[in-house]
């Protein structure tokens, strides 16, 4: 099956947890004494983000049930979008300015932009031939020199399905599985673009996908080469850490470095400027690469799939590491086994950081189902999960886990306008997205065929423009 | 209600458990073909059969009555197409059994003796208010993948409800690349391989005539001769359009044969060649992405589209987890209502949407008479949800396969109420069970 080739290989985790402390190991030798000049610096950011808002109007919903995404509801609600921005968030006294675009949002939700943390979009697009299979450099098992971005292909037509059948707004393109440590993510606006550069978001900062379990020991014991176990896995994983923390002590030391793209990426994780994002299915596995973590001094943001995460839902409470999960999958393969609905809402109940994301291009479009159902599973064992509460898996949690949390996931006035108005409740078989805006710029409307993105691919082929 | 679960708890407690006598009122009863839910409706199934259901129904004297309390009670759904039974976990290749690609034998395997009762995914998937299925082999090193079952779902060691119930075909690029790399070769081989069993069957001694020139092998050809009679349904994978076009087109010259379509992917651009052929089709209904260049046209709108055009339409769960996850059936239906109120979209009513995942598969393996919905004389098949069974979350709270309750509990239940609080004990939780 697919996951067990490609999702299988795909998961990966990062955590950008504001306040996680992402330097908190401190046997990396950089914090004591300083050298007087800092060596010579790579550039950090050699293919910059060209985004740009699309132009949009100020727009106000009135009457509308919100989630703010981060756990607040106002029913009978108002919203105001201007220059890009939530301007005004508030009740139906929120005054509005005269002349602008108003919806009647009766019986209609409102919510954040879904954020998915965990796509392959463009980099496993359709159609998924091999010449479109860009996730895995599965050559060496640690590549961190490699770049999502480099292989992500604009045109995949998967991005404006997660768009307009989604509400995803963005999304965070990982490497695959097949590799321990795969290569950096990218965090994407979900715009349509001729660049990926046009679709970067701004300032966010980059991932490391790091991946546990059967796929790396899978792929390279295949090949006749370590790792091919458990105890493989860790240690290629170790020493390479351990050349890392080498790579960045002459750093922090002034001395001179040949320059290394694998080393810079791990140095950037050591550094806490680069967020890790671990595929990691199992409990015990979990545990042991904390423990990693703390060796070397870097920090986990987030583990994805984490299958058992609900086996140590308060030891992730207590690191503060994002758990990025599916409702219901399992049985793919065996670390996929010990799967229970109730995953998503046990973390919760633990008062750790859930997430939930899709790794698939058709899960990507149905995340706010994926979230009702865990959350319909958590009430029926008594746990007390809100539909606003909810909202926070699937739009502010992941943007605190990416880094973007200061800018987007939740409807607060100055933040970016990437709002979803729903045509019903978003928890409901029965709603899709109505409307969908990008930093206020309405980039999906249900209501007019031409606001439905085209990719170049589509064009002149079966059902161009099909409501899809 | 809580006295009845109990009641059935019990019965439970002793397996195997006879068919029980039950009359459930008070439900809002849906029948599964088509039609209305009915308020305040009343099922009575008798002998594992249903013999009554409807509003105003009498309850017999002496019968167990259970009070549904309003809430939906449904037939149970038939997973339209699937792999179900036929493998635990995928990547461990001891206990999947759908695909056999390096046997000599094709047409002719039969899946009944690799399906297994006892897998936890017979046990989560029935947990779901999935209570039969069409289930079908993956692949052989030959063309045609072999034969399928309707099966059930009961907690029981006789899964099998009908035997040799299907004959599986890929046709498209699946095919092409079985048969040799194109889809003429595809063509040629599946009429070379039916002529040859067309000859066998006029003349069993070709067989040894033809010696190791034989296009194929004697159990094969007794598939493949039931296949060319009509007595077992061919399924064929297909989805560009022309390809479905083309597959049509085989009954001009195999007019017996019964097909049909899975999968369907572009079947909306010609709806009606596929209407006008009366050849049922099974959709994966939320396939919407160009995930080859023979599914360019994928759209939601496919199934809503095809029932217009007046196509037997079935919603199955098989272009993502075909084994596991038959209880997003309920889910994928779910969807096709909503996309009735997207403007420019093609979806199903309610009505139309539960009799998709029900009674029309039934009908499209040729068991509408006997499975697949509440009328009078079909397996007393019977789920009590706690909710709208088409919304997301919504679980069965009572389940009868043939009459008999069913224990709706799961390894994966086992495991959540072992970490409920993950934090170990005065001991490890190795001693909570």
């Amino acid at each position: 099956m697919i996951r067990g080739v490609k999702g299988g290989l795909l998961a990966a985790v990062s955590l950008a947890l504001v306040g996680c402390a992402a330097t908190g190991g401190g046997e990396t030798a950089s914090a004591s004494d300083k050298p007087a000049e800092k060596p010579a610096k790579f550039n950090k950011d050699p293919y910059p983000s060209t985004y740009k808002p699309y132009p949009g109007q100020v727009t106000a919903v009135r009457n509308v049930t919100i989630f703010d995404g981060e756990g607040g509801r106002i029913d009978n609600g108002t919203v105001l979008l201007a220059n890009g921005k939530v301007e005004a968030v508030g009740g139906p006294d929120t005054p509005i300015p005269a002349d602008i675009a108003v919806y009647d949002g009766t019986g209609k939700y409102l919510t954040p932009g879904i954020i998915d943390i965990h796509s392959h979009l463009g980099d496993y697009p359709s159609p998924s031939v091999e010449a479109h299979s860009d996730g895995n450099e599965a050559t060496a098992p640690t590549t961190p020199e490699v770049w999502s971005e480099h292989s992500v292909w604009p045109q995949d037509p998967g991005f404006s399905r997660a768009l307009a059948n989604g509400g995803v707004t963005s999304l965070q393109i990982l490497p695959g599985s097949a590799n321990l440590m795969g290569g950096r993510s990218v965090t994407l606006k979900n715009v349509p673009s001729r660049t990926v550069q046009g679709m970067k978001f701004p300032g966010a900062p980059y991932g490391l996908k790091m991946a546990c379990g059967e796929n790396p020991k899978r792929v390279y014991g295949n090949k006749g080469r370590a790792p091919s176990t458990r105890m493989g896995n860790f240690a290629v994983n170790r020493a390479t850490w351990a050349k890392a923390a080498a790579y960045k002590k002459k750093l922090d030391d002034g001395k001179a470095v040949d320059r290394d793209l694998a080393m810079e990426t791990l140095a950037g994780v050591l550094a806490g400027e680069i967020l890790v994002h671990n595929h990691c299915y199992r409990a015990d596995e979990m545990a042991l690469v904390i423990d990693m973590s703390k060796e070397f001094g870097y920090k986990v943001s987030t583990f994805h799939h984490a299958v058992e995460a609900y086996k140590i839902a308060d030891i992730l409470a207590k690191e503060g590491i994002c758990s990025a999960m599916w409702a219901d999958w399992w049985g793919f393969k065996m670390e996929a086994y010990d799967s229970v609905n109730e995953n998503i809402p046990l973390v919760y109940k633990a008062g750790a950081c859930t997430i939930v994301h899709s790794d698939d291009a058709n899960q990507i479009q149905r995340l706010n189902q994926e979230a009702a159902k865990a959350r319909a599973a958590g009430r029926r064992i008594g746990i007390d999960v809100s539909d606003e509460m909810a909202w926070t898996w699937l739009s502010y949690n992941p943007a605190k886990a990416l880094g973007i949390a200061d800018r987007t996931g939740s409807l607060k006035p100055g933040k970016m306008a990437d709002v979803v108005l729903w045509n019903g409740n978003p928890f409901s078989a029965y709603t899709r997205p109505e409307k969908v805006w990008i930093d206020g710029a309405l980039m999906f409307d249900a209501n007019d065929p031409k606001r439905r993105p085209v990719s170049d691919f589509e064009l002149g082929q079966p059902g161009e423009g099909d409501v899809k | 209600m809580m006295r009845a679960l109990l009641l059935s708890a019990a019965a439970l407690i002793a397996l195997p458990v006879a068919a029980q006598d039950v009359a459930i009122v008070n439900a809002k009863l849906v029948i599964g073909d088509g039609s209305a839910p009915i308020e305040g409706g009343t099922v009575v199934v008798r002998g594992g059969k249903v013999v009554a259901a409807g509003a105003g129904v009498a309850v017999p004297a002496g019968i167990e009555r259970v009070d549904a309390e309003g809430k939906y009670v449904t037939p149970g759904i038939v997973a339209a197409f699937s792999r179900v039974g036929l493998t635990e976990v995928d990547a461990v290749s001891g206990t999947n059994d759908r695909s056999a690609p390096r046997t000599r034998f094709s047409a002719g395997l039969d899946i009944a003796p690799a399906l297994n009762p006892m897998g936890s995914p017979v046990a989560v998937n029935r947990a779901s208010g999935v209570t039969r299925a069409i289930v079908a082999p993956g692949g052989s090193s030959n063309l045609f993948a072999g034969q399928g079952a309707v099966i059930d779902l009961a907690d029981d060691m006789d899964m099998v409800t009908k035997p040799r119930a299907l004959q599986y075909v890929a046709f498209g690029e699946d095919g092409a690349s079985k048969a040799g790399g194109s889809r003429a070769a595809t063509f040629l081989l599946f009429r070379e391989q039916l002529l040859a069993a067309r000859s066998y069957a006029r003349n069993p001694a070709v067989l040894a005539e033809w010696g190791n020139d034989a296009m194929i092998q004697r159990a094969d050809a007794d598939a493949l001769v039931r296949v060319i009679d009509g007595t077992t349904p061919l399924f064929i994978r297909v989805d560009r359009a022309v390809d479905i076009v083309n597959v049509l087109k085989l009954k001009g010259e195999f007019p017996a044969m019964k097909l049909v379509l899975v999968g369907a992917t572009e079947g909306w651009i010609v709806a009606r060649e596929i209407a006008a052929a009366k050849v049922p089709v099974l959709v994966s209904p939320l396939t919407d992405l160009p995930s080859s260049f023979e599914q360019l046209g994928a759209t939601q709108s496919n199934a809503g589209r095809l029932k217009a055009a007046g196509v037997d339409v079935s919603v199955g769960v098989f272009d993502d987890d075909d084994a596991h996850k038959m209880g997003y059936a309920t889910q994928y239906a779910g969807n096709l209502v909503g996309l009735t109120r997207v403007p420019g979209a093609s979806g199903l009513s309610w009505d139309q949407a539960f009799a998709s995942i029900s009674s029309v598969p039934a009908r499209a393996v040729g068991m509408e008479g006997s499975i697949g919905s509440l009328r009078p004389g079909r397996a007393g098949d019977v789920v009590i949800w706690d909710n709208d069974p088409l919304e997301l979350g919504s679980r069965p709270t009572m389940v009868w396969i043939d009459g008999k309750a069913q224990s709706l509990t799961t390894r994966q239940d086992r495991l959540r109420q072992r970490y409920e609080i993950p934090q170990e004990g005065a001991l490890p939780n190795a001693y909570d069970w």
